[in-house]
Parts: C-alpha cells; structure tokens; sequence
C-alpha cells in the first residue's frame, strides 16, 4: 500500500479530479496548502508598501492506494495538473503501514479499496 | 423675490398663523387678525421646554422690522419654510440614494470570487468620486442645462439654454448648456441641491455594469470608463427625459400622453445601466471556465451571498429615497404613495422570484435570486411609483420578480453572456419593464400638467394607448442610444487600454495583479474559488482564445 501525495495548482484541482476518474480512483482527501518551491513569490503592495509573499496558495491531494493503482494514479494526476510551467507541482510516494476503516474495523487492502 | 405660487401659499401662510396660535401653551399674546397690520412681540426670555410643546412660535417668523411681523412676513415665512421642506427633502433623500453604492458595493462583490474581491470592490467605491467630478465638470450642465424653472425647489430659471434641433416645425431638445462646473447659472442653492440628488441616482447607473463585467475587467479600463459615462452617456438619455429633451416632448409635441414618463428611473437610470452592462458583459467575453466547449454553462459560486443579502437591503432602504425623493417636494404629500407602492413592489418582487425558482424553476428558494428578486421588483416601480395604485404596484413588483428569473437565465443560457451578479437581469430588463408598465397601469391620478401636457398620467388600461407607446420609444431609444455608445466607448478603451486582464491574471484572481491586495489574507478560500470551473485539461490559453472568438 503506498500514500501517494501531490501539491500542485489549484486551478488545476477539478482537472486532476475527472482524470483520477477516468482511471477508476474516486477516493481522495483535498485541503488547502501553502508552500514555496521553484516558482517565485508574488510581489504584493499594501497600502504603498511593496512586500513579496513566497508562500503561495497550492491543493494538498492524498490517496491511498494499492500497489497495482500507484501508477494509473500518479499518471492521472501528472495528466490533470501539468502545464509545462514553473509551480506544476510535486508528488511524493510513501510506504503506508497499514489503514484501518473505522466503520467496519477492516484493514490493508480492503480498508483501502 | 417674494413668490406666490396661488392661493395655496396664502391658504398655508394663513393656516401657518393659526397654528402657532393654536400651538402657544401659555396664554397667547394678543396676535392681530391676519388681515391686519402688524404684531408687536416684546421681547421674552425663553424659559426651558423639555415638553418641546411652546417652542416655535410666532416670535420665530423672520421679520423684516425685528418684533414687526407684518402679513408679508407671515407669507415669506410660510413660502420659505416649503421651499425649505422641499430643498431639505431632496438632499435628505438624495443621502439616502448616495448610501445605495454600499448596496451595489455588497451584492457585486458578494456575488463574485473571494479571488477578485478587493477589484469587485474597489470599482464601487471608485466609481463614485470619478462620477462626482465628472458630472460636476461636464455632466450635469449637459443634463439639466436646459430644464428650466426648478418649481419645487424654489422657481430659480437660469438653467435656460437647452440645445435642439427643429424638424417637421418640431424642437427636438437634445442636450442643456448651462451649469457646468455649478459656476455662472449653476451657483445657485436650488441648482446645487438639484446637482447633488441627481449625482447620485447617476452613480447608481454608472456602477451597475462594474458587476457584470467583474472578475475579468481590467482596472485601468474601468478607470476610464467611468469618466465618459458619467460626463456623457448617462446625461445625454437623461436630458432627453428628464431635462428638458426631445422623449420628455413626445407629448406636448405629438400627443403621446405625457412624453416618456419616468418618475425616477427605471429607464434614465436602471435601463441606462443594464445596456451598459449588457453590451460590456458581451464585448469582454465570459469569465475563463464560465462555458463548456458545447455552451453549456458552469456554475461559479459567489463567495458571500450573506453580504450579497445585506447589500440588497441597503439597496431597498436607499429606495426609500430614489422613489419618494424624486417628487423633490416634501410637500407633495403623494410622497406616502410612492413609498409604499416602492415597498409593496420589493416585496411582490421577492416572493414572485422566490416561488418561482423554488416551485417552476428549481426545488429550492435561491437566496440569490431573492436578492435579485427584490431588486427586480424596485428597478420595475421605479419609474411608475407615483402613477398607480397599490394593486398595480404589487402586480408590476410580482411579474418584475418572475421576469428576473427567465431573463438571468436567458442572458445566462441562450444569449451566452455572463453576468456574474445578473445585472442585465435586474436592471436592463426590469428598466424596460418598468418603463411600459407604466404605460399599462397609470391610474390618472397624479401627474397633471407633467411635461406640459395637462391633464393626469393614464396608461392603456385607463385610457391612453399614447403614454404606451411614448414608453415604449423611449425604451428603444434607451437600448439604441445607450447600447451603441457603450458599444462605441468599450471599443474605444479594449483598442487603447485593452478591456480584459491576460488569462494568467483572471486564473490567480484579480486582487493581487491588479490592486496589490488580497480581500483576505489568511483565510484558506482557494479549492472552493478554483474546484468548480475549469474543462477538462484545456490550457488556459485555449480558453482564452475561445473567448475571443465568442468576443467576435
């Protein structure tokens, strides 16, 4: 089982969504995140006093998923969210020990699926 | 400069007399027979009056020998204090009308993206002062130049000079020529008070088409705008009605009823403003995301509707002065009339657009569309608020509330122009509603002698097919006139300074590229302002492009 979490624009977010769906992975977990990578800041002016915020906006997207998804989902994501442009995004892969659903009790590959 | 206007200023000054007779608390002071000579008042002290019940007295008549109040004081008193209600009525009420930019400032950005917020905004607030100087500098002498004798607000004439042109051995009054800048004619307390009440019903219709151009208007073009609007557009259809111009003439000129009638607005400031929008919202293109390849729409939530709600309430209150103020007399006691004709339609308004979405158009009553509904309802009795009766002004508030609905979703759908607030909706179509629906429903019972013609308003049910079809010119010379030099001046701007912000710009929100400021540092809004409207995988230049071509 691997957590797949990518950052990536939010405008691309709905995008993201309808490949993930084509791709039969309808289970996500999406929040707002604020982040700083290659793309540079945004120059800002309040009140006449110019300051650059470096910490732009980005959505958080997590899944978990079973080994044979990792792929189809982390292609479905690249599919929806690049633009070719600076602040695309990243996506991360890590080991997931185990998942639990809390209705039932179940776990591993049955909790996830 | 004593003016008598009849006997209705002798009969006031006579009844001002024995009123504060009747008024004194304490044993009255031996006030001669009003056909008398002269009163002596000897001086007293004035003691405290927490009652209020003596204060005001016959010693408070402005005399011309101290002490002395002759008869021709009483009657320059009386003539004084009408004028004063009238004079202190219209810019109490134009107050008001000033307080609606809070009203279009809360629903426009309400009903648009947290992302564009602090741009939404900051057009209403500054739509505001660069109309005030506009119409100051050039607008007004434009408009009310030549509107003659100001009756109401105490007879002054030197706004004379109306400039037209004559056909078929007709005058066709096209545009005043005096007052500019309120020097010369124009520095005149009358002229000022005028200036001030009709300033603000001219920013209500310069700053309606900010809400259906939103989220995609570039700043600087706005900027501009507002100057030609205000200096121009807006009082040229506006000295046509009410200053003077050739639609008020229609009636004296070729027996249309009594010309265009529009008490306060529907066409000369709602209409005005909703052609606006209309030819503005439909030369910049849609928001990005806004339409599908196939044309169907995307749904693009508003960020607060609750400010949206509480900005169509200030709208409402400040109603309270467009309507009832443009009698300019607080005299004319049919101010009652008008107000509640102007409530009773709010109300008929929201509840027809309420139960029409939530029984015919959706399952749910959309707080949205109450909002428009309501304001539909206000927009349509604004120009026959004083002419009909109750019944009428509930049933022109019910349909302004149905019609709201279909025309939002008409513009929305089968015209494909985007109308972030639906200002189309509420003021071009209910303007033109408004307008024949008082060509409809005029009751005779007020108006008489309007526009030089004597005799009442009466519309088609009550007898006079001619005041429909005066209303119905002046609602095609409305859209005409209004839409082909909004045409002309947002060509003018997109070929000079461009019209629409770059597709990078309108992605990220207005507020940041175009003012520098967030509306809400801090607050996590960004999947909800970008989760619902974007295609399938389609660069944004893409879109962009596609906007142009429908732009074309």
């Amino acid at each position: 089982m691997k957590l797949i979490i990518a950052m990536f624009q939010p405008h691309k977010l709905p995008d993201v969504k309808r490949c993930l769906d084509e791709v039969k992975v309808h289970k996500m977990t999406v929040s707002n995140a604020l982040g700083a990578g290659e793309q540079k800041g945004d120059l800002e002016s309040y009140r006449g006093v110019s300051h650059e915020t470096n910490l732009l906006k980005k959505v958080r997207l997590e899944i978990a998923v079973n080994d044979d998804f990792v792929k189809p989902t982390v292609d479905a994501i690249i599919k929806g969210a690049r633009t070719g442009k600076i602040g695309d995004g990243k996506i991360f892969i890590v080991d997931l020990h185990e998942a639990i659903r809390i209705r039932t009790g179940e776990t591993g590959s049955e909790a996830i699926g | 400069m004593l003016r008598f206007r009849g006997s209705a200023a002798l009969g006031l000054a006579l009844w001002g007399a024995l009123a504060v007779a009747a008024a004194r608390a304490e044993p009255a002071r031996a006030l001669p027979a009003a056909d008398s000579i002269a009163a002596a008042l000897p001086a007293v002290e004035r003691k405290a009056d927490p009652s209020g019940a003596s204060t005001g007295s016959a010693a408070d008549v402005s005399a011309a020998v101290p002490g002395r109040v002759t008869m021709l004081d009483l009657a320059n008193q009386a003539g004084k204090n009408k004028i004063a209600i009238n004079m202190t009525w219209t810019l109490l009420t134009g107050f008001l009308v000033m307080f609606m930019s809070a009203g279009f400032a809360l629903v426009e950005t309400g009903f648009t993206r947290a992302k564009n917020a602090c741009h939404t905004i900051g057009m209403n607030l500054l739509i505001y002062p660069v109309a005030v100087i506009a119409f100051y500098a050039v607008g007004f002498g434009l408009m009310f130049g030549g509107v003659g004798p100001l009756g109401a607000l105490g007879g002054y004439g030197g706004l004379d000079h109306e400039v037209g042109v004559t056909l078929f051995g007709k005058t066709f009054g096209l545009f005043g020529w005096r007052g500019f800048g309120l020097a010369g004619a124009g520095s005149d307390a009358a002229v000022f008070t005028l200036f001030l009440f009709q300033l603000v019903f001219m920013d209500a219709a310069a700053t309606i088409p900010t809400g259906a151009m939103a989220e995609r208007w570039k700043f600087a073009s706005f900027f501009a705008y507002g100057w030609f609007v205000a200096a121009l557009i807006y009082p040229l259809y506006g000295n046509w009605v009410w200053g003077g111009g050739w639609l008020a003439a229609l009636g004296s000129n070729f027996h249309l009823g009594h010309g265009h009638v529009d008490f306060a607005g529907s066409s000369v400031v709602h209409m005005c403003g909703g052609v606006m929008a209309l030819t503005g919202a439909w030369m910049i293109g849609p928001r990005l995301g806004k339409y599908n390849s196939d044309g169907s729409p995307n749904v693009i939530p508003g960020h607060n509707i609750p400010m949206a709600v509480l900005g169509t309430f200030v709208l409402a209150f400040g109603w309270f002065g467009f309507n009832p103020g443009s009698t300019n007399a607080g005299v004319d006691l049919r101010i009652a009339v008008v107000s509640v004709n102007t409530l009773l339609a709010s109300a008929t308004g929201a509840v027809g657009a309420t139960l029409w979405m939530w029984l015919v158009r959706s399952n749910k009553p959309d707080p949205g569309m109450m909002c428009n509904g309501m304001l539909a309802g206000l927009v349509a009795i604004t120009a026959p608020c004083a002419f009909v009766g109750a019944g009428s002004a509930g049933l022109i508030g019910l349909i302004a509330g149905i019609l709201v609905v279909e025309a939002a979703f008409f513009v929305e759908r089968r015209l494909q122009i985007d109308d972030p607030v639906g200002a189309i909706a509420v003021h071009g179509v209910n303007g033109a509603w408004g307008c024949l629906a008082l060509g409809l429903f005029a009751d005779g019972s007020y108006g008489d002698g309007l526009n030089g013609v004597s005799g009442a308003v009466r519309g088609l049910f009550y007898g006079d097919g001619g005041q429909l079809a005066a209303q119905a010119i002046g609602v095609a010379v409305n859209f005409v006139f209004v839409g082909l030099a909004s045409l002309a001046l947002y060509k003018l701007l997109d070929l000079t300074i461009g019209n629409r912000v770059d597709a990078e710009t309108e992605i990220k929100g207005l507020d940041v590229p175009e003012m520098g400021v967030e509306a809400y540092p801090g607050f996590d809004t960004w999947i909800t302002e970008f989760g619902m409207v974007q295609p399938l995988v389609e660069p944004p230049e893409a879109k962009a492009s596609r906007a142009k071509a429908r732009k074309r």
